[in-house]
């Protein structure tokens, strides 16, 4: 319970912190009526917008009332067109659930089997064979993929959309270009934990036993293995928002990385703001959820903290 | 031993040394080698200034295709700008500004991981705390939005390439001291009275620079992917100064005329991604075969 409760503060400290590193670091750049308004606006009309989005408090006051409004669900005002920030933020969440959520499994499809398969039959050609694709596969920088996809199968061979997201043809290249870098690390990693596994001694005992191969790698082997690539997932969690941004912006996908890249350009403080957070919330979360996994799958881990060991 | 024989010694060593290393590492460490070469030296070799216009020769493609033109074997730009020049120029700066986030990155946390292992208590929470922190929040996300924020300042951006990924570094620096101390030979030194300082400069790190090494390796294809993201979405390396992912983003608007615009870049960083994973696969295998896989 205590291992829990720790776990929890932490989280919760780690998003206060993300929260106001934040808001400080985007107030630095200075004053938003000047970025916002037209440079030849008079002072008076200048002054009426600072006070209508409150800037022209002392800035720790802005600080705790942004931080208290925070805690009420209220993420401000769109400079822009003055709507809710976290309405604009939240529309747009479906379309990146959707996207990542792809990504996620196809890589997870593609890249456990690849890895187990490479494990056992190690340093066959078919394993140098999955470890030099998956080499390729994670030094492809995705925003470059996505132009070559864009390239060959839009403008060359005209079957897929290039942008948008109306069919679920829209929806082939954009995932296909955020999972293969991780399709790719999936497979390294299962294949290093499986390789780990088999070696074991339990494993030994379940062939004299008698057990099968197949038996034994989805009885024996599995469930251990699993517990490193698990754990490797929730820590991808960040790297994969960051791809879709990219990918988001690459096919003009509607989602939350579209709309960073817009607010940013735009300099819109709430939306971006919005946006930060509830991906640090996504991530911390993530994390959070992967260490109580973790201590649950492998308890030695629980006693370990409980031991005071880090 | 005459100084021929020792040279004659050196030389079969060298051979030996090439005819057991995998053609795909020398491949890329041949590449790797080339990239720095032009790191150092591309405004010397660059056939035009990269950012001469030549309106004359808009868009021509490179050599093979038709249309193209000598003068500009590479090819040129929208603006009539040389390609190769710009290629060199723009492998210049991201393979700078990738060395220079990844060193100071590494300088950082392995400062702060010898710290944390030495201090212990508060410094060694604070710091670890410090490392949990960087390591749940989204950097580039933030990296983008600052940048987009405080403008275009090279000095904020090679700061926040050497925030990301330190924390790898003061996470391992800080268990390989703990472990390296209580060693015989760190204890040896110790029973020597030896100051700490002297015991970690002149004999833990050198112990540990190892897998120190392997991570450097293998965190620069990351650093320079940052890089390069960040460029490509217009917020990095800005114009007049390129970048290869500035070149890459501004090629992408010309897909359908001018693939090559996109196409050179793009494939220039995923050779450089893919020699550098390699030669840190390789890296690893040697320094440390218990890592293995």
């Amino acid at each position: 319970m205590l291992w829990f409760l720790t776990k929890t503060l932490r989280a919760v400290i780690t998003m206060w912190l993300v929260v106001t590193f934040v808001f400080f670091v985007l107030r630095l750049s200075g004053d938003p009526t000047m970025m916002l308004l037209p440079d030849d606006i008079d002072e008076a009309t200048r002054d009426f917008y600072r006070r209508l989005w409150g800037l022209d408090r002392p800035i720790m006051v802005q600080y705790w009332s942004y931080l208290g409004a925070l805690l009420q669900g209220d993420f401000g005002i769109s400079f822009r067109n003055n709507l809710d920030a976290f309405g604009l933020v939240w529309d747009r969440v479906p379309k990146t659930a959707l996207l990542t959520g792809t990504a996620l499994l196809i890589s997870l499809a593609i890249g456990i089997p690849l890895g187990i398969v490479a494990a056992f039959y190690r340093d066959s050609w078919l394993d140098r064979g999955v470890m030099a694709v998956s080499v390729f596969g994670f030094s492809m920088p995705n925003f470059f993929l996505g132009i070559l996809l864009i390239l060959v199968f839009s403008l060359n061979l005209r079957v897929l959309p290039s942008s948008g997201s109306g069919t679920w043809a829209h929806l082939i290249m954009p995932a296909a270009t955020l999972g293969v870098s991780f399709a790719a690390q999936f497979a390294r990693y299962t294949r290093s934990s499986m390789i780990d596994v088999l070696n074991k001694s339990y494993m030994r005992t379940a062939r004299s036993k008698g057990a099968g191969p197949v038996r034994r790698v989805n009885l024996h082997a599995l469930p251990n293995a699993a517990i490193p690539v698990v754990t490797i997932l929730g820590f991808k969690v960040g790297e994969l928002l960051g791809g879709a941004v990219i990918t988001e912006t690459v096919f003009a996908w509607p989602g939350i990385g579209r709309l960073l890249t817009n607010s940013v350009a735009a300099r819109d403080l709430a939306v971006v703001q919005c946006i930060m957070i509830l991906l640090a919330l996504t991530m911390v979360l993530a994390n959070t959820i992967t260490d109580l996994a973790y201590g649950w799958l492998d308890p030695r881990v629980r006693v370990g903290a409980k031991a005071g060991a880090r | 031993m005459s100084a021929a024989d020792l040279v004659q010694g050196r030389r079969i060593g060298l051979i030996r040394w090439l005819s057991g290393t995998p053609v795909t590492v020398m491949l890329a460490g041949g590449f790797m080698a080339c990239m720095l070469f032009v790191m150092v030296f591309a405004k010397l070799l660059q056939p035009f200034a990269f950012d001469y216009i030549d309106l004359l020769n808009r868009m021509a493609p490179p050599v093979p295709l038709a249309g193209s033109t000598w003068l500009h074997p590479a090819g040129t730009d929208t603006l009539g700008r040389d390609l190769f020049s710009r290629l060199l120029v723009g492998t210049q700066t991201s393979m700078l500004l990738a060395l220079l986030g990844t060193c100071l990155g590494a300088v950082l946390g392995i400062a702060l991981g010898f710290l944390a292992a030495h201090k212990g208590r508060l410094w060694d929470e604070v710091i670890m705390g410090l490392v949990d922190f960087q390591a749940a929040m989204p950097w580039f996300i933030i990296a983008l939005a600052v940048l987009a924020f405080l403008g275009n300042s090279m000095v904020i951006f090679i700061a926040i390439m050497a925030l990301y990924g330190w924390e790898t570094y003061a996470r391992i620096t800080r268990g390989l001291v703990l472990s390296a101390r209580e060693q015989g030979y760190a204890l040896a030194v110790r029973g020597l009275g030896a100051r700490p300082r002297w015991i970690y400069l002149r004999h833990i790190l050198p112990n540990i620079a190892g897998p120190l090494l392997v991570q450097l390796t293998v965190n620069f294809p990351s650093t320079i992917l940052f890089e390069t993201s960040l460029s490509f979405l217009g917020l990095g390396i800005r114009p007049p100064m390129t970048s290869l992912g500035q070149m890459l983003g501004e090629g992408r608007d010309y897909l359908i005329n001018a693939w090559w615009l996109a196409v050179v870049p793009g494939m220039t960083i995923f050779f450089i991604t893919l020699s550098m994973s390699i030669l840190g696969d390789w890296l690893r295998g040697k320094l440390d075969p218990s890592l293995e896989d």
